[in-house]
């Protein structure tokens, strides 16, 4: 299946380099039971077998429901947690092509300027105690890039870069509301001036005028310095505003990754095609009814047999129960993991479209 | 379009307060709007617009140091055929005539369904509550009704369902849960604040299906609070926006989508990512600039004027403006549509 994965495609000519690759990932958390003598009773699937690819300077939308495995994808990229198994490819612009996982702790260190993240939160992901200038300084100081005045210097700018008076460098969180706090933990993440920026959940708690804010700070960011983002988000609006690319993750699999346009408007997985009609439009002339799916996520730590998704979809056959579908590469650089792919006619954000064009 | 259809509540100059020892925040500040019968109306705003603590104002349970000081709400009660007008806003929140209303004539869903329910009594008991002490119900009958109802809002297994607690449940059925003990005693008004907000797409979808097929069923007018525009569109007829506990806006839900003539509302929807409309190549979102002001210190005049982009100066940051009747049913809080009107 990481085969399917092709470096350089011959349609490749104009598009970027890949910048991060990830193959076969796969986080399992084992579930503990007793207390002096405890034993592992099972495990909870969080991620399992993961593999998709982002490209230089493009914007990756990873979108699912709550406890799909989204965030621990993120946080792994960054290894913050240690994978069961898997490989995390990535085009360091020092180091060159490394795994992640391969790494030792000074390499580790080295590669973690070039990766950054941005948290949900921006109420808990700030120091209280520390002001602005230590907040967004730390990077700096701890990677001995710059300290003393330069270290102002620098600070004041990249607080200007985000939108924040440079004044503000004295003041401490609580201070700001959550844009601008949000707009903190952005300035700490560019700090370094990585190649990657993993934003988990960036704008969820976020009101509506500041979310939009937000997202074109981001934007803006992005063509200024050239970043890469991997966006984190159960919000498919803001995922299809945002992204180039798009990867739907259901129960710790990938279930479809396309460009956003391709799986907006003919998805090829069946759950997309119900996320994508559960979402309510803000148009009150297209009351449309919604798939409704039937019952609840499947447990990760007890997932139903074969694909992971058949005892909500209402195209399930009987092979669908008994064999996992694998990831596989229906369409240039559209993968689904469905064993009716090619048969069913799944309607987009538009409705049907009966001739697929691409 | 609603002028046939009977009030149901008429919430008129409400103000509601919070006296703190920072200052007093003006939560609610003379919100003006109607109810009717069956009628689905929805509130919109940011968070601090003061859309929750209209709601809690209409039943009665704002949390001190909030205190109602101003305005009527007036409650048209059906009782044994004839129609009663009471103002909420007098009754005592502990009287009995208040009690008597609240949770079974006018019932509310809250925002999150675990905090919400109680984690020590089962979902049974917790409905069956409000069953006995509304309808007079001997425990074995509230018990029926409370699975009958569950039934109802489309809970899997509800005599099993019934004798659980909140934390086996998922996030949806525990929405459900709720839904079912607010409707228990068929109330004329449902309030819900952000019933789907803590939920995930499907299982908000699963919520709205089923929230307007008990409407359907039922008939009971439904004031739906939210920040979610989509939620609005899809669910409403009627919609209030609210800023800075100000109604600035009021019109049924095609005109407000599609003529809105408020500033702020106005950006408000032109501040949303679409679905459907591959917006990163062609434009920018329209954010609307600055933040929410600061609750102690509101601007004078309009209080969003300055954040809007047709500002007019002498005008809107002295004065503060009226509301206008557009068009039928159509009001607006803004000095620029005073020429509209005349």
């Amino acid at each position: 299946m990481a085969e399917a994965i092709n470096h350089a495609t011959p349609a490749d000519g104009a598009k970027n380099p890949i910048l991060l690759e990830v193959k076969n990932l796969k986080k399992h958390f084992p579930i503990q039971k007793g207390f002096l003598f405890s034993k592992i009773v099972g495990y909870v699937k969080a991620v399992d077998d993961v593999s998709f690819f982002i490209r230089e300077r493009e914007t990756l939308g990873l979108v699912g429901e709550s406890g799909c495995g989204k965030t621990t994808t993120g946080r792994l990229i960054l290894r913050a947690y240690e994978p069961t198994a898997g490989e995390v490819w990535f085009n360091d612009r020092r180091m060159g092509l490394v795994n992640v996982f391969d790494l030792d702790k000074n390499q580790l260190k080295a590669l973690r300027q070039n990766m950054q993240m941005i948290f949900q939160d921006p109420y808990s992901s700030l120091n209280p105690r520390m002001t602005l200038l230590q907040i967004v300084g730390e990077p700096l100081l701890v990677n001995n890039v710059a300290k003393g005045t330069e270290l102002q210097d620098r600070v004041a700018e990249l607080l200007r870069v985000v939108g924040l008076r440079p004044e503000y460098m004295t003041r401490y969180p609580h201070a700001f509301s959550g844009g601008q706090r949000q707009r903190i933990g952005v300035a700490r993440a560019l700090a370094l001036n990585p190649q990657l920026v993993v934003c988990d959940e960036p704008v969820s708690a976020l009101d509506v005028s500041i979310q939009a804010q937000t997202l074109n700070l981001l934007q803006d960011l992005q063509e200024q310095f050239g970043l890469t983002y991997l966006f984190v988000s159960h919000d498919l609006s803001v995922v299809e505003h945002i992204s180039d690319r798009v990867a739907v993750m259901y129960v710790g699999k990938l279930v479809e990754s396309a460009t956003t346009e391709a799986l907006f408007q003919h998805p090829l997985h069946p759950y997309t095609e119900a996320l994508l009609s559960a979402v309510p439009k803000p148009d009150p002339r297209m009351r449309t009814e919604s798939i409704v799916l039937q019952g609840d996520v499947a447990d990760p730590a007890n997932p139903p047999s074969g694909c992971y998704f058949h005892p909500r979809c209402q195209y399930a056959i009987e092979s669908c129960r008994v064999e996992t579908p694998i990831l596989r590469e229906l369409e240039p650089e559209h993968f689904v993991s469905c064993h009716r792919a090619e048969e069913l006619q799944l309607a987009g954000v538009l409705g049907k479209v009966t001739a697929k064009s691409s | 379009m609603n002028n046939n259809r009977e009030l149901l509540v008429e919430v008129k100059n409400l103000k509601t307060y919070f006296f703190l020892d920072e200052g007093t925040v003006r939560a609610v500040d003379g919100a003006e709007f109607n109810i009717h019968r069956g009628e689905t109306l929805g509130i919109v705003g940011e968070s601090g617009c003061g859309k929750s603590v209209t709601a809690r104002s209409i039943l009665n349970i704002v949390p001190k140091p909030g205190k109602t000081v101003e305005g009527q709400i007036l409650y048209h009660r059906q009782i044994k055929g004839r129609t009663e007008v009471i103002d909420l806003t007098k009754l005592a929140p502990q009287s009995d005539e208040m009690r008597s209303i609240r949770g079974a004539e006018i019932a509310m869903v809250f925002q999150e369904p675990m905090t919400s329910l109680s984690p020590v009594h089962t979902i049974g008991n917790q409905i069956m509550e409000a069953i006995q002490l509304h309808q007079g119900l001997d425990k074995a009958a509230a018990r029926e009704l409370a699975i009958e109802m569950l039934k109802l809002v489309g809970m899997p297994l509800p005599d099993r369902i019934v004798d659980q607690y909140a934390h086996q449940l998922s996030g949806g059925m525990r929405q459900r849960a709720m839904i079912a003990m607010a409707l228990s005693c068929h109330p004329s008004l449902l309030i819900a604040d952000e019933p789907t907000t803590a939920l995930d797409v499907t299982t908000e979808a699963q919520i709205l299906k089923l929230m307007r097929h008990l409407q359907d069923e039922l008939g009971m007018a439904i004031m739906y609070i939210t920040h979610n525009l989509g939620v609005v569109a899809q669910m409403t007829e009627n919609v209030v926006v609210m800023y800075m506990g100000k109604v600035v806006e009021q019109a049924d839900v095609d005109t407000l989508f599609y003529q809105p003539l408020h500033p702020y509302t106005q950006a408000l929807l032109q501040s949303i990512p679409r679905l459907g409309q591959k917006t990163r190549e062609k434009r920018r979102l329209a954010s609307i600039r600055g933040m929410v002001p600061d609750p102690y210190a509101l601007p004078r005049g309009c209080t969003f004027h300055p954040r809007c982009s047709k500002m007019i100066p002498g005008v809107c940051n002295v004065e503060e403006p009226l509301m206008l009747e557009a068009a039928p049913g159509h009001k607006v809080r803004c000095h620029l549509c005073a020429d509209v009107k005349a």
